[in-house]
């Protein structure tokens, strides 16, 4: 064998800190685990049980009503509305949590953390690294529902033009699917705040339960506030309070105001939430 | 030095002083004196032959900064008493007025009947309250005996207020609100423009209307209605609509707080303070009109029983209106109508402004989205608008308009609220108030053949548009959608096409239709949005009664359509719909068949171009906010990057593997786990690093590998300096404290992924003879979480070994390895030196180090005890009793434990 030979920076021959854990790495570093093959799998599973849970349920649409579960059959569209809207409160905000809460905390927690930094890979490029695969994989929890709802909808209550909640309105299939698109963009932008907690989190405690948890429990807290009307116009400012904002995407007269300032208020917290993530991780002591 | 628990300690308490501060301050911010009500009872004497006595019962709210202050007379709806309006009147002398609110006579605790506002007897009765405030001394006086004074009210109080304008001078504004200006014109409207002879009874509102003012029957299915009534009387009362002075006990002398509860049915009944109990000893005429004058009460039944106006009932009505009035009402008035209100609709609103305007007095007009039907009261706005109106008119004398205020306002729907999915009122603005026939008009053409409809016997089943006293419920919250039915077989339909552009209808449209057939018909006309779905919405579930004698050669009538302000968006139809039942009115009983047809396909609709719905753009915040954290995140990025090193490389030292220079680290209680440690390692050496337990071996190692950060001193790796993600910790091999692997991965793709991770080529990691080392055979397939100890620990040093790097280090090396592998480990490390690479290994098994090791350094307590070639460190300490030197012997010697 040869002897390496370092250069003036000390480098050992080949290293390069841009080079340093490749996004394809900490993919397959991440996906071979259980609980990312089963939250994927629930995800899926999930439009398939609601589609037998409607066939079996008695048929109660009598053309006029106008509720959005009530018009989950209507078509591939309306029940993807529909599964998007009972699982983005709660579901997708733990998978979420999962896959950026987790992401920093198990490493830890396995000890393999200290293996990466001693590497050496630079704490803010393995950081950087660690969030763009987490949020690629938040990103896709959030958009294999809809879209497997979609196909699952479509295939059981075919493809049908969308039937708007409240007044009954119709709205083409053609006009509705960039629209849907933009929903699915809404309900990411929305979990930034989750995923950025989560991600805090996770380069603060050396357990990823308590990353996810705590994530989480904002979000618990949070939609308790929410439900406090004492509060006032405080609460438009709460992490959770425009989540439902697409609905409005959906209506006849689309009103974005809603949605606006709810990528608003994700995009300050997230900013800031995850700054704090990159500059406690960068002094941090890792002792794990 | 930093303590991290002892500054995140310091932040908590910070924030906590702060979120307590900040709450003392909110509870003991000074607020402005409080305001204080005095009961008053105030005797007047009225009467057409001014002999009646009545005791009105009265509260006078001063204002509360003192001084002299214009007053305000706050009058209450129907089925209401003084303190349905108290928390208005309460709010409004904190602004700076001198309020008086009282029950008028037959409610609340004042004695006496209901005279619906008669000239006779409430409007006398205001006089004299006038006259009283003029005697106080808190109210600002124009002249002796002429107070500055406003009446602001919402649907009988609104009436009264109009009333009292009309006969009493010495008001100087009012701002009635949501009431009428022909009693009899609203009851008995038509809407083909004959009058209210010809017109068609409001027969569920009269009801309410009357019974509400009557007795303790109609506590149960008067209930709802009277909210609605009672909640009409002002921005408190619509707020809480169900809230009304019981007035049950009569004999209170504590009324200013008197108790409230919900149902204000009971209210009445008890003018002469007869407890609830004895109730049945009421006489048959108290049962039948409660606290309505005789004569009122007469009225009533006869109309009721027939579903016709009498020119007598007209007479009475007519009396107790605005109308009978025009011309006398020449001050500034504010007038708010309610858009859901198929009791008083706009078009009452529209004729009392007329009236006003004639005779050149000022007159603003708001149509607000709530009314008699329920929807949003918009209790705040209301307030605002009504004491700005006051503060213009009253305070301040030049009358100039505040910024702001515009002549004509009409609240819109203002799409829903995303965070409560409650609907939005914004409110649209003119500086010209055009009339509910619309500034222009615009022409919809409508088509559809004659059709046949039947009125069904004794007028049931009957089509829906709104249910009195119910609107609130059936409307649910939208301002626009009600829920209408029609009956198949009693409604002619009849369709504009699809609207190319939106159209915004602000005003009564109108229609030509013909009627044929014989006799006379109720009919009543609808204008519905048609969007295409199954549901049309009318809206503010308003329709137009009108009468019509139909003939063969068919009756043209022109249709005065509900005043309404809707967009029928751009592809919506204009449905017109003609039925001749309706819930709410009185239809006639006898079954018949007419055929309705349109006279002109023309449907004229009223536009008000002036009127600008204000813009609602996204909050400031929206994009001053991400913008803010974006910055506040790049600070926080940027002002705290790793600390760069202290010094460039020593290139004197490149070939240097390790130099450790002063390193100290202090644990967050201050005690220091290494103290002043320095030590090198030339090339080639295999250095063992000893000491007991918390010797402070580990924390090195990990200082080494840049995990944490010396607090003085360095380390420097081949004349780098070590700080985290240093370059040079490339050329470092490592095991520390126990394996970290990935335990879902089998051994070698963790070696793999682990090598991928470095980003150095996959040529140079030498993978083969760290797995000999490793020598894991068929386990190295299998996830590592399925792994002994042992296997972890030999696969944890060949990862460390992989790239061959310059300096190995590694911490307790032979934990969990059987002797067999111990020895074979031994063998490794030697070679691994031998190659001109240094390995550092540390240890507590003192004959491991010895067989191991070609140098030492012992450490205890954090400190650096010893260093040196073991055979120096052996050689040095030549034993007492004369056997070989021991290294067990040396090492407690030199940490100093007795042996």
């Amino acid at each position: 064998m040869t002897a390496p030979v370092a250069n003036a920076q000390g480098f050992a021959p080949g290293y390069a800190p841009s080079k340093t854990l490749p996004l394809r790495v900490e993919i397959v570093r991440q996906f071979r685990r259980r609980r990312t093959l089963a939250m994927f799998g629930l995800l899926l599973a999930l439009p398939w049980v609601l589609v037998v849970a409607f066939q079996f349920g008695p048929n109660t649409n009598n053309g006029n009503s106008v509720r959005l579960s009530d018009l989950a059959t209507a078509g591939g569209l309306n029940f993807a509305a529909f599964a998007l809207s009972v699982s983005a409160s709660f579901l997708l905000v733990v998978a979420v949590a999962l896959f950026c809460g987790d992401t920093v905390a198990s490493e830890a927690s396995w000890s393999s953390l200290r293996y990466l930094l001693a590497a050496p890979i630079p704490r803010d490029r393995l950081l950087r690294q660690k969030l763009i695969v987490a949020l690629g994989y938040s990103a896709a929890a959030v958009t294999v529902l809809p879209l497997m709802a979609l196909a699952a909808g479509t295939l059981a209550f075919g493809w049908h033009d969308i039937r708007v909640p409240g007044t009954g309105e119709i709205i083409s299939a053609t006009d509705a699917l960039p629209k849907f698109a933009l929903v699915i963009g809404y309900a990411l932008v929305s979990q930034l705040v989750v995923a950025s907690l989560a991600f805090l989190l996770s380069v603060s405690v050396d357990s990823p339960l308590g990353a996810v948890g705590g994530a989480v429990g904002l979000v618990i807290v949070s939609s308790i506030l929410q439900a406090v009307e004492a509060l006032g116009s405080v609460r438009e400012f709460l992490p959770t309070f425009w989540n439902t904002a697409w609905l409005d995407a959906l209506s006849p007269q689309p009103d974005y105001s809603g949605m606006i300032k709810g990528v608003s208020i994700s995009v300050t917290y997230s900013a800031i939430l995850i700054a704090f993530a990159f500059r406690r991780f960068r002094r941090k002591d890792v002792v794990s | 030095m930093t303590f991290p628990g002892g500054r995140r300690a310091l932040t908590a308490v910070a924030a906590l002083i702060l979120l307590v501060a900040g709450s003392l301050v909110w509870a003991f911010w000074p607020s402005g004196p409080p305001v204080r009500g005095q009961d008053v009872a105030i005797p007047v004497v009225d009467g057409p032959a001014d002999d009646q006595h009545v005791t009105l019962d009265a509260t006078f709210f001063p204002p509360p900064s003192g001084g002299k202050a214009p007053a305000v007379l706050l009058a209450h709806g129907f089925g209401g008493s003084k303190q349905s309006v108290r928390d208005e009147a309460v709010r409004l002398a904190g602004q700076g007025y001198a309020v008086l609110t009282w029950s008028a006579r037959g409610f609340g605790r004042s004695t006496g009947e209901i005279a619906l506002n008669s000239p006779d007897y409430e409007v006398k009765d205001v006089r004299q309250l006038v006259d009283w405030l003029a005697r106080r001394p808190e109210v600002r006086l124009d002249r002796a005996g002429d107070p500055r004074v406003g009446i602001a009210g919402g649907s009988y109080g609104g009436a009264i207020a109009l009333m009292a304008a009309a006969y009493d001078s010495r008001i100087d504004a009012i701002a009635p609100e949501i009431t009428w200006n022909d009693l009899a014109d609203a009851l008995f409207p038509d809407a083909g423009g004959k009058g209210p002879m010809n017109g068609v009874f409001k027969k569920m509102w009269a009801g309410i209307f009357f019974s509400s003012g009557g007795n303790g029957l109609s506590t149960g299915d008067g209930e709802s209605g009277l909210a609605a009534l009672a909640g009409a009387a002002g921005s408190s009362g619509a707020s809480d609509p169900g809230v009304a002075d019981t007035g049950t006990t009569g004999t209170g002398s504590d009324t200013g707080s008197g108790s409230e509860s919900r149902g204000a049915g009971t209210a009445s009944g008890s003018g002469t303070g007869t407890p609830p109990d004895v109730q049945q000893a009421l006489t048959p005429q108290q049962v039948q009109c409660g606290r309505f004058l005789p004569e009122i009460c007469a009225m009533y039944q006869t109309v009721a029983a027939t579903g016709r106006a009498t020119p007598e009932a007209l007479d009475l009505l007519r009396r107790s209106s605005p109308v009978s009035v025009a011309g006398k009402i020449r001050i500034p008035t504010l007038l708010i109508q309610g858009q859901r209100d198929s009791l008083f609709p706009l078009g009452q609103a529209d004729a009392n402004a007329r009236q006003i305007a004639a005779t050149g007095a000022p007159v603003e007009v708001a149509w607000i989205s709530g009314g008699h039907d329920g929807g949003d009261g918009e209790p705040d706005w209301v307030f605002d608008r009504t004491a700005s109106w006051f503060d213009r008119w009253l305070k301040n004398p030049s009358g100039a308009a505040p910024a702001g205020s515009d002549v004509f306002a009409v609240s819109r729907d203002g799409g829903r609220d995303p965070g409560t999915r409650r609907p939005t009122v914004v409110h649209a603005a003119a500086d010209a108030y055009p009339g509910i026939s619309g500034a222009t008009t615009q022409t919809v053409k409508l088509s559809g053949p004659d059709q046949q409809v039947a009125n069904p016997p004794g007028g049931s089943p009957a089509s829906i548009s709104s249910v009195p006293g119910f609107g609130g419920l059936l409307g649910g919250g939208s301002s626009s959608s009600g829920v209408s039915v029609d009956v198949p077989g009693q409604a002619a339909a009849f369709e504009s096409a699809p609207v190319a552009e939106p159209a915004r209808v602000t005003g009564s449209a109108t229609v030509q239709i013909k009627v044929y057939g014989t006799g006379d018909a109720a009919l009543f006309a609808k204008l519905y949005d048609s969007s295409g779905g199954p549901i049309a919405v009318l809206p503010d579930s308003l329709v137009a009664p009108f009468r019509v004698t139909a003939s063969e050669a068919g009756t043209p009538v022109t249709v005065t359509l509900p005043a309404i302000d809707h967009t029928f968006d751009a592809g919506h139809r204009l449905r017109l719909v003609i039925t001749t039942t309706d819930l709410g009115y009185s239809t006639p009983a006898e079954p018949s068949v007419h055929r309705i047809g349109l006279a002109s396909p023309d449907l004229k609709l009223p536009v008000d171009p002036g009127l600008i719905t204000p813009a609602t753009g996204p909050a400031w915040w929206t994009w001053a906010m991400p913008l803010a954290a974006v910055l506040i995140a790049a600070a926080l990025v940027l002002t705290r990057r790793a600390r760069p090193a202290k010094a460039g490389s020593r290139p004197d030292l490149a070939e240097v593997p390790l130099v450790i220079t002063g390193l100290g680290k202090r644990y967050s209680n201050g005690e220091k786990a290494v103290d002043d440690l320095s030590f090198r390692v030339e090339k080639g050496q295999v250095l063992g690093l000893l000491g007991p337990n918390g010797a402070g071996k580990t924390t090195t190692m990990r200082m080494l590998m840049g995990l944490i950060l010396p607090d003085e001193g360095e380390i420097r790796i081949f004349g780098h300096p070590v700080v985290p993600g240093a370059p040079v910790l490339s050329r470092l091999g490592s095991f520390v404290e126990g394996p970290g692997f990935l335990p879902h991965l089998s051994g070698r793709a963790n070696l793999e992924l682990y090598w991928e991770a470095t980003g150095r080529p996959p040529g140079d990691a030498h993978l083969d003879e760290a797995l000999e080392i490793a020598g894991l055979g068929g386990a190295l397939e299998r996830a590592v979480r399925t792994y002994s100890q042992g296997m972890r620990q030999r696969l944890a040093i060949a990862q460390a070994m992989l790239g061959l790097p310059d300096l190995l280090v590694l911490d307790e090396p032979t934990n969990g390895l059987d002797p067999p592998q111990i020895a074979e480990m031994r063998k490794v490390l030697k070679a691994y030196a031998e190659r001109g690479r240094t390995v550092i290994v540390s240890s507590h098994l003192l004959g491991e180090v010895e067989q191991t090791c070609s140098h030492v350094v012992v450490m205890h307590r954090g400190r650096l005890v010893s260093q040196g070639p073991v055979e120096a460190l052996l050689g040095a300490s030549v034993a007492a009793n004369g056997s070989g030197p021991r290294l067990e012997d040396v090492f407690l010697d030199l940490i100093g434990e007795s042996r």
